[in-house]
């Protein structure tokens, strides 16, 4: 074990995916259960197919992918956040109208140009090849401006997240940092996309939570929690993808879910044993 | 000048006017309560107060050195908080969260002033369990420490009994007029309960989609929709 873990860090391109991973993970885990509890968690799902599209244009027009998707991602998630709150639309279904039709431009455009390759392949379902130097160094700048952001906000986002009334009856922008949790996650989404896959992005930031919703009772813990599943699932599930050559994104997925499965069983057995 | 002063306002939706023709003040240390049917309005006219709704004609004004967000408030429960995985002490402590302007963090005196305030309504010693394993009078208690967290002037309880027990709800009944009478502090309270209403409140507010009564409570036991209304509960 110890011998594959020293393996895999005196190749750079692992350190790279190792670094951007971990950064990637920690931000997601934390925004995570805000988007689970705001029942925003479609809002992560559809912006990750939106970056889809993104980076099927940047690959056809040859530009950088990470300096595309940022805004145009964005963008969007400004603008699905509206959709989710108007009353008006039916939000759900206007959200799975976006993300499918940047799932079909995205596929077209990529048959039109390059064809479905191993790239493609890689976006979907994620590579740890997929970031170069530059990559890294603007993941590190954005995921720590996420993470202290998240921070410095915390408590009001706690706030928001349990009453989003009561903020607002006692004079807290609410809608403010409603935006700021929906560009933060398409943030992290666009920078975790290429690794995770365009199609697995959003069980990054919803299964820690989940997790840790099963067996935890504060919100502080659920953080802290679903921040430790988090980075001990990539950690492992990258080992995994390296050992075995697998999609990065699918392997560290299995094991968010095999933690997943593992506390709701805690769970369960802790409520049977109360019961008894 | 008075705490909250309506002069003509009316509040709405797109689909409508919920609430019209509202003409009433609430002073510094008053105790209303605002009764009338289902759908007669009462809700809205706390979004109005709250400023979470612009009158659509007239005016709402607050005054007598109350800032607007210096109004806390006890709303009825929503269905996220159900499963919320979230601390009691938590829960009280988010009521501090525009105390402090600017500063993102919370201090030794919020804290204190949340555990104070868990004292006060004798829940103390629930402050490390979890909120959504308390039971509904307790959460109550909870989200009122939250409100009493957010201000020492006016609070606003919307429905604050719904679904507790007589025993609790006389207890929260006892505690809300501790409030007011010991501490000095404003209520306004939307209630089903008419005959608790008359018996506590100190100024009635009676809607019907329109203001059909506002004045003393000792008035509006003469008036004739106080009787039918207080008959209509007897059958
Ligand atoms: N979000 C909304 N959009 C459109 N109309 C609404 C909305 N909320 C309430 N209404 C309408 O406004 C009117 C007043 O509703 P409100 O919630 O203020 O009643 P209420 O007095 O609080 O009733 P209850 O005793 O049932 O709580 C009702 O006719 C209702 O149909
Ligand atoms: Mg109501």
């Amino acid at each position: 074990m110890i011998a594959i873990i020293t393996e895999m860090l005196s190749y750079t391109f692992l350190v790279r995916a190792l670094i951007v991973g971990l950064l990637v993970s920690l931000c997601a885990s934390l925004l995570g259960a805000s988007l689970v509890l705001k029942r925003y968690s479609m809002i992560g799902d559809g912006l990750s197919h939106v970056g889809f599209g993104a980076l099927a244009i940047s690959l056809a027009t040859g530009t950088a992918p990470l300096t595309l998707s940022i805004p145009i991602v964005g963008v969007s998630a400004v603008f699905l956040l509206r959709i989710s709150e108007s009353s008006k639309i039916k939000g759900d279904a206007a959200i799975a109208l976006i993300s499918t039709s940047s799932l079909a431009l995205g596929a077209i455009i990529i048959a039109l140009t390059t064809g479905m390759n191993m790239d493609v392949c890689n976006f979907m379902f994620g590579s740890i090849l997929a970031m170069s130097v530059a990559d890294v160094r603007l993941s590190v700048a954005l995921s720590s401006v996420v993470i202290v952001l998240y921070i410095v906000f915390y408590n009001k986002i706690f706030a928001v997240t349990f009453d989003e009334t009561f903020s607002r009856a006692v004079g807290t922008k609410a809608g403010v940092y409603n935006m700021l949790l929906a560009i933060l996650t398409a943030i992290t989404i666009v920078l975790g996309m290429r690794m995770m896959g365009a199609l697995l992005i959003s069980a990054l930031i919803i299964f820690p939570s989940l997790a840790s919703m099963r067996i935890c009772k504060r919100f502080k813990s659920v953080i802290i929690c679903s921040a430790i599943v988090a980075l001990s699932a990539f950690c492992v599930g990258i080992v995994l993808s390296y050992w075995y050559s697998l999609p990065t994104g699918a392997s560290v997925v299995v094991v968010n879910l095999i933690i997943f499965i593992a506390f709701s069983c805690i769970n369960l057995i802790r409520g049977g044993l109360r019961k008894s | 000048m008075a705490f909250i002063t309506c002069s003509g306002a009316s509040f709405g939706y797109e689909t409508g006017v919920a609430v019209s023709d509202l003409d009433f003040a609430v002073n510094r240390g008053d105790y209303l309560c605002i009764v009338g049917e289902n759908g007669s309005g009462k809700s809205t006219l706390i979004r109005g107060i709250l400023r979470l709704k612009e009158p659509v004609t007239g005016r709402m004004q607050t005054g007598d050195d109350l800032k607007p967000d210096e109004i806390g408030y006890l709303p009825q429960q929503t269905v996220v908080q159900k499963d919320f995985p979230a601390g009691v002490f938590e829960v009280a402590l988010s009521g501090r969260q525009n105390r402090r302007g600017f500063i993102p963090f919370y201090g030794k005196r919020d804290k204190q002033a949340a555990l104070q305030n868990l004292e006060r309504l004798g829940v103390a010693e629930l402050k490390n369990r979890c909120y959504r394993e308390l039971s509904g009078g307790q959460q109550q208690r909870v989200l009122l420490a939250r409100a009493l967290c957010a201000t020492e002037k006016l609070l606003l309880l919307d429905e604050p009994v719904s679904g507790l027990d007589p025993l609790a709800t006389s207890e929260l009944y006892g505690l809300i007029e501790t409030l007011n009478r010991k501490e000095g502090l404003t209520i306004v309270m939307v209630s089903h309960d008419i005959r608790s209403a008359v018996e506590y409140a100190s100024h009635i507010l009676h809607l019907g989609n329109k203001q059909l009564f506002f004045g003393k409570t000792a008035d509006y036991l003469e008036t004739p929709l106080c009787k039918r209304f207080l008959g209509g509960e007897k059958s």
